[in-house]
């Protein structure tokens, strides 16, 4: 029961965007059911449809849960994208730097690069905020764009092998990548890239959950979110909780950069990311900042993007940038949720309540 | 134009800075009222698209600008709405609005001009004249008078530090938060709308390219005051001046240019260099007690 209506809004709010969605579509000229079809079905089918939607679910796990368990310290981190940036680049350098080494120690080392970097780059904006009380909106949005100057940069200058014209780094060694999840599952291509980061997603959101719940340091994040003054009553110091889910955070963020580079192109390859930290955003809103709602909501989006595709080629007039306004609307309607307790009230209210 | 080097790069700086200060204005408006408006980005590139494709079909930019500032202030509502009567998170809010705009403009000029990319290229003389840099500075010392010599600016500034003692005075904070806000959708949209049709000639994908966010930033290096605000979008708009006039000449690599304004608020917001205080109540919904 309680998880129903733990259900209800974001199911709402889904099916609200759906029906704004579906308006422009028909304004445009193209019949929103068709497109809808197109969208979901094609993101569905076995073994390119679901194998796409898990890929592109992987990095919106990753930064779903950077985004839920800042909120859950009661920050917002709109730097995600920033630190996937910087771990992205990070991975690929460690990557590029050991090429000779074996998979053992890269792979791990690799992983650690991922994660200790995004998590460091997360904890300026925490130690900016804590230390100096510099709000953490506007410091993570400067920061993304010095990040992604900063791997562009490096990129360009240093790592870019001669005469490529597209701004990408030189490959990493062949031990640091990870196996497509096609070599374990008969049927299923290894030309799709999905891979070992995508289950490796599914434990991080355990390991999160445990983190958050569990955990002497999880209980103190969330008192510090939930209540920053009773918490630095109870003894908790909130100035290094906020350091803490900060570096969590990016650390997850950072994560991103194993699917990117160890699991798919096998190099930093320059502004890869298509909003992955911004839709985490939606993805931690949708899934109630929890990291059950999370890998569901990673999963509709995945979907989405994946259909997105298919929407551009074989309608008329609908380009994939509608998945962008369904997604936009999608954070409209959660974020606005009194809406849905205020004017739409009666019929909603009384039917959340039978549930 | 002027062959002095550094004539040309003060005047090309002026150019640059006038959509950041465009924004900037209608920022420091929404803010001062307690609205935080990081949306500024999407409104830009809701106004830069709809003077383009309305120029491009009615051949007067003067429509153009009246249709951009119009959709500027109809796409504000939608933040104002969501942040004054449903109390949503400003910055969700803002955020949302950003990704609309990077969605709306490709989905429908997909769907009128079979290009996702761009919208038809509309004519030079058909252009925006000098008018949005006059007026861009020109409102400078006009949002400073109506900020500090008027009963409307008494007000926003009210419901901007303390709503409950504004609304106990009879100030209805609602009200003046809406004004707020939709007057930042008009400003950013005339910054956008001056990016398509002025300084440029048609509507790209994503053509602020994170202006909204350096207007952001230059209120916030400007400490939410008019003056101040103006002398940081100069700032940034020779940095970025710069960083055109440097590309390929010189040694020093674009992208250190590039991130100059993003760290000076940093620096600035942590008080390394003075101190940037927001507005007191800004982010926080406010609800009447009854």
């Amino acid at each position: 029961m309680k998880l129903l209506r733990e259900l209800l809004f974001p199911l709402i709010a889904v099916a609200a965007a759906f029906l704004v969605g579906g308006v422009l579509v028909a304004l445009v000229g193209d019949s929103p059911l068709r497109t809808y079809e197109l969208l979901i079905g094609s993101a569905l089918t076995w073994p390119d449809g679901i194998g796409y939607t898990l890929f592109y679910a992987t990095p919106l796990i990753f930064t779903g849960l950077a985004v839920a368990v800042a909120f859950r310290c009661g920050l917002l981190n709109i730097g995600a994208e920033g630190q996937l940036y910087i771990a992205a680049f990070v991975t690929a350098w460690v990557g590029i730097t050991c090429a000779g080494w074996s998979a053992w120690l890269l792979v791990p080392l690799c992983f650690l690069a991922a994660t200790l970097s995004g998590a460091l780059w997360g904890a300026i904006p925490g130690v900016l905020k804590a230390r100096f009380g510099a709000h953490e909106v506007i410091t993570t949005i400067m920061l993304n764009f010095v990040a992604v100057a900063l791997a562009s940069y490096f990129t360009q200058y240093h790592y870019k092998p001669p005469g490529d014209p597209i701004l990408e780094t030189v490959p990493i060694g062949e031990g640091a990548h990870i196996a497509r999840l096609g070599r374990f599952i008969p049927g299923f291509p290894e030309r799709i890239p999905l891979n070992l980061a995508f289950p490796l997603a599914l434990v991080v959101s355990l390991l999160v959950y445990l983190f958050l719940w569990r955990t002497r340091w999880g209980y103190e994040i969330r008192a510090t979110g939930a209540s920053p003054a009773a918490a630095e009553y109870g003894g908790i110091s909130t100035g290094r909780q906020i350091v803490l889910a900060m570096a969590v955070s990016g650390g997850l963020a950072g994560m991103v950069g194993i699917n990117e580079v160890m699991g798919y192109r096998y190099r930093y390859y320059d502004s890869f990311s298509a909003g992955y930290g911004f839709t985490g955003i939606a993805v931690a809103l949708l899934g109630r900042n929890h990291p059950v709602g999370v890998i569901l909501s990673s999963l509709l989006f995945g979907a989405l993007l994946r259909g997105g595709l298919f929407v551009d080629i074989f309608t008329e007039n609908v380009s994939k940038d509608l998945v962008q306004v369904l997604q936009a609307i999608i954070i409209l309607f959660v974020a606005a949720e009194a809406l849905f307790r205020g004017p739409l009230r009666g019929p909603f209210a009384r039917w959340a309540k039978r549930v | 134009m002027s062959e002095n080097p550094i004539l040309a790069l003060l005047f090309s700086a002026i150019r640059l800075a006038t959509p950041l200060l465009l924004a900037a204005l209608g920022g420091l408006f929404s803010e001062r009222s307690g609205v935080i408006n990081i949306g500024l980005e999407g409104l830009m590139l809701a106004g830069a698209f709809t003077a383009a494709v309305t120029t491009h079909y009615s051949g007067n930019p003067w429509v153009g600008l009246l249709a951009a500032i119009l959709a500027g202030i109809g796409v504000a509502l939608i933040h104002a709405v969501a942040c004054i009567r449903y109390r949503a998170d400003q910055v969700v809010s803002g955020t949302a609005i950003n990704i609309l705009f990077l969605g709306v403009p490709a989905l429908l000029s997909g769907a009128m001009f079979a290009s996702t990319g761009a919208t038809p290229q509309v004519p030079k003389e058909q252009l925006l004249p000098y008018a949005p840099i006059i007026l861009a500075f020109a409102l400078v010392p006009a949002t400073w008078w109506v900020l500090n010599r008027t009963p409307f600016g008494l007000r926003l500034r009210a419901v901007g530090e303390n709503p409950e003692a504004a609304d106990t005075a009879g100030v209805n904070v609602a009200r003046i938060r809406y004004a707020g806000v939709l007057l930042s959708g008009a400003l950013a949209a005339i910054g956008g709308a001056y990016l398509s049709i002025g300084q440029s000639s048609l509507f790209t994908r994503n053509m602020t390219a994170g202006r909204g966010f350096i207007a952001l930033a230059a209120l916030i290096f400007g400490k939410w005051r008019p003056v101040q605000t103006m002398l940081a979008c100069l700032l940034f708009g020779v940095a970025e001046a710069l960083s055109i006039q440097m590309q390929g000449v010189s040694q020093i690599p674009v992208q250190f240019i590039q991130i100059i304004p993003y760290v000076l608020t940093i620096v600035v917001l942590a008080g390394f260099i003075g101190h940037s205080r927001a507005p007191r109540a800004l982010g926080l919904p406010y609800q009447k007690k009854r």
